[in-house]
């Protein structure tokens, strides 16, 4: 589904993705972990085409397709789902009116006439329902006086009515108490199918006890320098990184 | 002959038809010489400099145009709130039209100025209250010398206005080029309440400018929200020049919808004469070619434990250019003020341009004082945002417009109004945003 090859990528004059190589399959679920500065959220940014970063080296193809040219609103449209760290608020949109004007949009792309209002209504009422999310929430400003975990939840909220083929949740968990976590992990779980995938961006293992992950990547300075299973992340959460910097030095 | 000497010298034959005993003719007199002292100003006056009359002054108008000529309702249709009950006021090149209004003498008075400056029974509030908010300046008094027809609105004590007020000025194009002068008065007893929408809407293409003066009395605990709908024709200007007296505890709030029109300025002058008073000024601009809008705003704070808001957003497209010039004074006695003014530009193309000057005048020690104002291109992680759900680059920036503009709605109280904005600001902005609005 993605294939990401010697990926290089930064601002300016500042290199930030150093060489990138991951392949993600329909169906699986991957983590990727790392110290903070290690390039997580740049790596994000990059394959949902923030404009922001640019690429100098390498390719990212989505569905077999090099999408390196595409601007974000395409790739959105080909199934890519970028759950944000920091979502913009936007005063003045209402949460329901933005997802709309979202749903719209897609099926605008695909060639499909506007979703008729009453099936666009029992599909926001389905989702809010899925995230427990309360019906007075969905007419607020977008993420505007939002706390963090009603950010993060609306965030997956937005996800689950897009339905995208590969979802990146950056950073999902923080800003969660538990009881939020568990309730946004629920969600995603419940989303996942044979057909798509997810990457998960996060610093702690704890996501990962309701996200479990088929595969662990560590990036660290641009590069992914070790994979493995669910078991590293709980190596990682015991040890720390620089067990694993050091192997690499040595 | 320029405008200038066709107007003195249309006044001087205006003046024979005048009873000598009206009690506002000294008024006029006074008014005319004041204009024909200072003339039309001038973008050498410090209050003009980002506006030059000088396109709109070049026109031969008439200045008293020939008739009445009637206007089908199904026309005009769209311009009134339809689908609520209203009071209306509705003129036709300067002339009230009895067809279009619907007025009322029952317990309040909703009807003409000519009649409340012509019969007896209001002569004691025109005493008190004509031409005593208005500025005394060269362009109002140009309107206080040939002012003939107007609204005049009086709310007694205690008194809810239940339906809101319409104010439509039609001007038809039976004139090549027309002048108009409308004359308002409004004043709002204590404890009453009060909505009121205002709109100058030409009906064609033929030049026309309007010059028009308010005059707006808020007394103790009185509560006003007036609406300015200004999105007029391409060959249609607009000086609108509107001064709110308010006392003690009273509440008003200027709405000014600029969407269109060649040149619109808006004089609007609040002076707070008692403790707690409340005034809150807010405007979108919407703007695209060469239009242009000045908001010249004063609020004038004489007492103490008052408040004070503005919020003017303004989006320029084109060559279109806007001003916003916004004075606030806090004179010695006005204590404990809470004054604040907000100003958010969002220039689409490279040769709009706004000019933004806030002034603060503070005399008083303990105040609260603050003013804003940017002028930027999109937030570009609000497009990303946006463009990531799969929003494409001219939705995403109709959409931002569309926020940008829309908070200042939030404070409009009338449904249908608040609908019919929504829906002209998104026409202006010029793309289907694909929800409901």
């Amino acid at each position: 589904m993605l294939q990401i090859n010697e990926l290089h990528a930064g601002v300016e004059n500042k290199k930030i993705l150093k060489g990138v190589n991951l392949e993600i399959k329909p169906g699986e679920i991957h983590a990727i972990m790392g110290p903070n500065g290690s390039g997580k959220s740049t790596l994000s940014s990059v394959i949902s085409g923030n404009e922001n970063f640019e690429v100098t080296k390498g390719s990212v193809k989505f569905l077999d397709e090099n999408i390196s040219e595409l601007g974000p609103e395409e790739r959105a449209h080909k199934g890519i789902f970028l759950s944000f760290q920091y979502p913009v608020e936007i005063p003045g949109v209402s949460v329901t009116n933005f997802i709309k004007t979202a749903i719209n949009e897609n099926r605008k792309a695909q060639g499909l006439e506007d979703m008729p209002a009453s099936e666009m209504l029992k599909l926001i009422k389905s989702k809010a329902d899925l995230l427990e999310i309360d019906r007075k929430f969905l007419s607020r400003s977008l993420n505007e006086g939002f706390s963090g975990g009603e950010k993060k939840r609306n965030e997956i909220f937005q996800m689950a009515m897009l339905d995208p083929k590969l979802a990146i949740l950056d950073e999902t968990d923080s800003g969660l108490d538990i009881d939020a976590l568990k309730i946004v992990a629920n969600g995603v779980n419940k989303l996942k199918s044979k057909d798509n995938a997810v990457i998960v961006i996060t610093h702690y293992q704890r996501l990962l006890d309701y996200i479990v992950p088929d595969f662990v990547h560590v990036l660290i300075d641009g590069k992914i320098v070790k994979s493995g299973t669910k078991e590293l992340a709980y190596e990682l959460e015991a040890k720390g990184y620089d067990w694993i910097k050091e192997e690499l030095v040595s | 002959m320029n405008l200038k000497d066709k107007l003195v010298s249309s006044y001087l034959a205006f003046d024979d038809h005048l009873e000598d005993d009206s009690p506002i003719h000294e008024i006029r007199k006074k008014a005319i010489h004041t204009f024909e002292e200072e003339g039309f100003p001038t973008k050498k006056e410090e209050d003009w400099k980002y506006t030059s009359l000088k396109s709109i002054l070049n026109k031969d108008y008439s200045v008293f145009p020939k008739g009445n000529k009637d206007v089908k309702f199904k026309k005009v249709r769209n311009y009134f709130l339809y689908d609520i009950d209203s009071y209306k006021l509705v003129f036709i090149d300067g002339v009230f039209s009895t067809f279009l209004s619907e007025t009322t003498h029952d317990g309040l008075d909703i009807c003409l100025l000519s009649a409340a400056l012509s019969k007896s029974k209001y002569k004691a509030v025109i005493e008190n209250y004509y031409n005593k908010a208005a500025a005394k300046n060269s362009i109002s008094s140009l309107n206080t010398a040939f002012a003939r027809e107007g609204a005049y609105i009086n709310i007694p004590k205690n008194k809810e206005v239940e339906k809101p007020i319409e104010i439509i000025n039609f001007s038809t194009g039976n004139e090549s080029a027309l002048m108009v002068q409308p004359r308002n008065l409004i004043v709002v007893g204590e404890n009453a309440h009060v909505q009121i929408i205002e709109r100058h809407q030409s009906l064609t293409a033929n030049p026309v400018f309007t010059n028009s003066v308010t005059e707006i009395f808020a007394e103790k605990r009185a509560y006003l929200d007036y609406y300015k709908i200004q999105n007029d024709k391409e060959n249609a200007s607009l000086i609108d020049n509107t001064s709110i007296h308010q006392e003690q505890n009273s509440n008003c709030k200027v709405h000014s919808f600029s969407l269109g029109g060649k040149l619109t300025r808006n004089n609007l002058n609040f002076i707070q004469n008692g403790e707690h008073c409340e005034s809150t000024l807010k405007g979108v601009t919407i703007l695209k070619d060469k239009q242009h809008v000045d908001h010249n705003t004063l609020v004038k704070h004489n007492a103490p434990n008052c408040e004070s808001h503005q919020d003017y957003k303004g989006l320029y497209a084109d060559s279109s250019t806007g001003v916003f010039n916004g004075k606030v004074i806090v004179e010695k006695q006005a204590q404990k003020i809470n004054a604040f003014q907000q100003n958010n530009n969002i220039l689409i193309d490279d040769n709009a341009t706004v000019n933004a000057k806030p002034q603060l005048e503070i005399f008083a020690d303990d105040v609260k004082c603050s003013h804003g104002c940017t002028i930027g291109q999109f937030d570009e992680d609000a497009l990303f945002y946006l463009r990531s759900r799969g929003i494409g680059l001219k939705e995403a920036q109709a959409l931002l417009m569309y926020a940008f503009a829309n908070t200042v709605l939030e404070s409009v109280k009338i449904p249908e109004l608040k609908r019919r904005i929504n829906k002209l600001i998104a026409n202006k902005i010029g793309v289907n945003i694909g929800f409901d609005i």
